[in-house]
């Protein structure tokens, strides 16, 4: 992994490709189709941001709506004073500081503080959001006017998503991807080795953060009015660790696996059954447990580790007979 | 004053709450991230009896806490025993049972929406006015708050007199010990994880005659009770009540002196503290 | 010069139980200094209060001179103390080669790229596994996996090397290429701290050693004195009803 062999360059030449080709879609089709690649590509993002940490550590982070929220709230309160992009880094510059803080205080300690910590951020940053907007202005929301439309915000996610994919792919050939690797086999192995567990921890939390709350912020536009129980809805947070569990978090592209038949089937589901939204996610996550614990990816993995040896068993046995 | 008093009132039910979590953590292993539905789900189920029955909530409590534990019992020995069994080690069994009971956190809020819908619940139940000390009082809030003390009490006896008790306690201290010594350790961790989901019940049932419920607010309760735990030291019986009074009479300053708007951010502040400063627990000692 | 670690009465308790009770002791330079003592008598508390593990309640710990007790464990690994575990631990999801190469990143050597991948190789061959660079450690017998972390503690190329019972486990033959692969380690110039129970190790190999018993030190010096002490011996036959 830490040699520069040509085949390793043939999974992002790939990627590259597949994100071109996706690149076109709203060249065909502006409507529902667009609406549905936009959520899909929104969620690949969130999830593939999610599982660049909670891959490696096996944290379930529940902080997604909490980064995501306030990226949103900055492009809505600076709207008006500064220049797009600038506001996207700066959703991505709170919600890193916001990682920071978290990881801070909690995985130095342990993991479960961290997922209990993680469990009501969104809805503490809610209630403080919320009380700030009453007392230092009158109105609940905030109007976000701008010129994007849907297809440009589908482009920008879509951007969103290679610089995740690409920044992961870095990172997994970096020495703080191996950091990682070891970490998650065995931590005090790790320190054994020289390894500051709890700052890279932090760090890989923080970029995680980041690339969340630039998402947020992208797709502040599309909300045309922000509210802070719609940008810090907390189920976002559950999704996003549902779908990327449900693909697996073993390879980079593993929560993609589920980001999209999940998408396709959460917007069947509430077309068609609004009330039964927990439902389904409350079945999914048990299935993830007691069926697919490695996830969809996981699960073929073995598959095909099996379908291998058997055919090397079946090899043998007619080397065997011919002998 | 009053603000300590309404805060105490408070405290004695999520003491309750808190108790049958640290039970289902510090004994069973299990950290169960759906006690807040548990919790709403026994709400519902006294509202119903109350509004369909006229049955009263006190003896409501008959009904829901033994339902409340034989329903946690087969989840314990259905769901959660077999990621116990397969667990490599704690950190394994962490993940999954934080993921499986996410799963039943929905399925359970799933069904709730289904069978009431998302509205806001209350009814009026003992809503006469108390005096204590000159101030008022409802009623109600008094009564739970005895009612939670005596549940209290009765737990207490039970881990502290009784033979299966002192199990209990035992295989909260140290699992692998218990059982050289002859506990069964299976057993007493479903015990642990049943009684656990009947206080929880009950904690439901009192705070349903003086709050106003609804099917999704059952997370804001699993976090209060999880930071009341921590607070009190895993599997500490005497911490969380402590913790959860603390809690209790926090949230009520908070909402009265400041905004009720931000309880959980009081709650946060707590928990904070607790991380920076006591990350064992009020009582706990220093890990080794 | 100072002494490669010195141990200044240090003191680690587990709620009523001390079990590592004012202990000192002083390792030279290239010296491979045995620690021995009946179950339970604190040997491994000490690797650990040593490696940073742990914290000891009181006393110092220093590495060439340079205090490192109270340092995290991640730190006193920079500094050049490496480890291996009682109950092997090998990175079970990699295969050898990367477990290796883990040891000589992030600690007291930070190599990457060729060169990390050339320095695996050549520590495999030199613990026995030349050409097994990319087997999954999960695959391999205990033994293998014994070697697989000795060759990752010293890819730190670490000042003292800590071995908490390396060579139990191990069948008469391969406890003689165990003890080979010791003694050649420690020819190299290594200063080397070994936890053991196999006497005969302790004599073939070692100059000096400490007994310890119930947390305290019983006899300090020379192997052949130690170990021919009666007070040694008793407390392994272990009727020391004091
Ligand atoms: N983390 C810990 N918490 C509590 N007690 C501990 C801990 N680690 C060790 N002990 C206790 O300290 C004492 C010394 O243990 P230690 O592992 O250091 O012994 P040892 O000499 O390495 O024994 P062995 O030869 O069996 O490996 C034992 O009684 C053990 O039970
Ligand atoms: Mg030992």
């Amino acid at each position: 992994m830490t040699r520069f062999l040509p085949d390793e360059f043939r999974i992002p030449a790939i990627g590259a490709g597949v994100i071109v080709l996706a690149a076109l879609l709203p060249l065909f089709d502006d409507g529902f189709y667009l609406a549905m690649a936009v959520n899909i590509v929104l969620y690949a993002a969130l999830c593939t941001a999610w599982a660049l940490f909670s891959g490696p550590t096996h944290y379930i982070s529940l902080a997604t709506a909490a980064f995501f929220g306030l990226g949103t709230y900055a492009v809505a309160l600076g709207n008006e004073l500064l220049p797009f992009p600038l506001l996207v880094a700066l959703g991505a510059a709170i919600a890193a500081v916001l990682a920071g803080f978290v990881g801070a205080a909690t995985l130095r300690i342990s993991g479960v503080y961290f997922v209990i910590f993680t469990l009501g951020l969104a809805e503490l940053v809610r209630q403080i959001v919320s009380w700030a907007q009453v007392k230092w202005s009158t109105r609940m929301g905030l109007y976000v006017f701008t010129d994007f439309t849907e297809a440009h915000i589908y482009w920008m996610l879509l951007a969103l998503t290679a610089a995740v994919f690409l920044t992961g792919w870095l990172i997994n050939r970096s020495r703080l991807g191996f950091a990682m690797q070891i970490i998650g086999n065995d931590e005090a192995v790790a320190r054994h080795c020289g390894i500051d567990t709890a700052r890279l921890k932090i760090i890989l939390f923080m970029i995680s953060g980041a690339f969340i709350g630039m998402a947020g912020a992208i797709v502040a536009p599309r909300y045309l009015y922000v509210a802070p129980p719609s940008a810090f809805n907390p189920t976002i947070s559950f999704l996003v660790v549902i779908m990327a569990l449900l693909g697996g978090t073993r390879w980079l592209w593993g929560p993609l696996v589920g980001v999209i038949p999940f998408t396709i089937v959460m917007e069947f589901v509430s077309a068609n059954f609004p009330n039964d939204t927990s439902i389904v996610i409350g079945i999914v996550f048990l299935v993830i447990v007691y069926v697919l614990p490695d996830g969809v990816t996981g699960r073929l993995e073995q598959l095909l580790a099996r379908m291998r040896r058997t055919s090397t068993a079946s090899k043998a046995a007619t080397v065997k007979e011919a002998a | 004053m009053e603000i300590l008093v309404t805060g105490i009132l408070l405290g004695g039910t999520y003491a309750l709450i808190a108790l049958g979590l640290t039970l289902q953590y510090g004994v069973a292993r299990i950290m169960n991230l759906a006690t807040g539905e548990t919790l709403v789900a026994a709400c519902f189920i006294t509202f119903w009896l109350f509004a369909s029955y006229q049955v009263s909530p006190l003896w409501g409590l008959v009904l829901v806490a033994p339902a409340a534990f034989a329903i946690n019992w087969a989840i314990y020995m259905w769901l959660l025993k077999p990621l116990v069994d397969r667990a490599k080690n704690q950190g394994m069994l962490e993940v999954d049972s934080i993921l499986a009971t996410f799963g039943l956190l929905f399925l359970f809020q799933g069904l709730m929406l289904r069978g009431f819908g998302g509205a806001y619940f209350t009814y009026t139940y003992l809503a006469e006015r108390f005096e204590i000390f000159g101030s008022p009082y409802a009623l109600n809030r008094v009564v739970a708050f005895l009612a939670a003390l005596l549940i209290a009490a009765a737990l207490y006896l039970f881990l502290y007199r009784t033979r299966s008790g002192t199990a209990v306690r035992a295989v909260a201290v140290n699992p692998n010990s218990s059982n050289l010594v002859g506990i069964d350790v299976a057993a007493t961790a479903a015990l642990a994880f049943a009684l656990g989901g009947a206080l929880t019940a009950c904690g439901g049932t009192l705070l349903s005659t003086f709050y106003t419920f609804n099917a999704s607010m059952g997370v804001v309760f699993t976090l209060k009770a999880l930071i009341i735990v921590i607070m009190g030291g895993v599997g500490d019986v005497r911490g969380a009540t402590l913790a959860a009074l603390i809690l209790g009479i926090t949230e009520t300053a908070v909402a009265s002196l400041i905004d009720p708007g931000l309880m959980l951010a009081a709650t946060y502040a707590l928990f904070m503290l607790v991380l920076l400063f006591r990350p064992q627990g009020i009582f706990g000692k220093q890990p080794t | 010069m100072s002494a490669a670690l010195s141990v200044t009465t240090v003191r680690k308790s587990f709620g009523g139980l001390v079990a590592v009770n004012d202990l000192s002791f002083e390792v030279e330079r290239g010296e491979l200094y045995g620690l021995i003592g009946p179950n339970g008598s604190g040997k491994t508390t000490m690797l650990n209060l040593i490696s940073g593990a742990l914290q000891p309640d009181a006393g110092e710990i220093k590495l060439a001179g340079a205090t490192i007790s109270g340092l995290a464990a991640h730190r006193i690994a920079r500094l050049g103390v490496a480890r291996t575990f009682q109950l092997v631990r090998v990175l079970p999801s990699m295969d050898a080669e990367r477990n290796v190469m883990a040891g000589a990143v992030f600690g007291h050597r930070s190599l990457w790229g060729a060169e990390l991948h050339e320095l695996a190789r050549e520590l495999l061959a030199l613990v026995g596994l030349r050409g097994r660079e990319h087997v999954p450690v999960v695959a391999m017998t205990y033994i293998d996996q014994k070697r697989v972390e000795l060759a990752r503690a010293i890819a730190s190329d670490p000042q003292v090397l800590l071995l908490d019972e390396w060579l139990a486990g191990l069948n008469p033959s391969e406890l003689a290429i165990g003890i080979e692969l010791i003694e050649r380690l420690s020819r190299q110039g290594r200063t080397i701290i070994m936890v053991e129970h196999v006497m005969d190790a302790i004599r073939t190999l070692c100059g000096r050693c400490l007994v310890m018993s119930s947390g305290r030190l019983i006899k300090e010096g020379g192997v052949a004195e130690v170990l021919s002490d009666p007070e040694v011996v008793r407390a392994y036959l272990g009727d020391d009803d004091a």
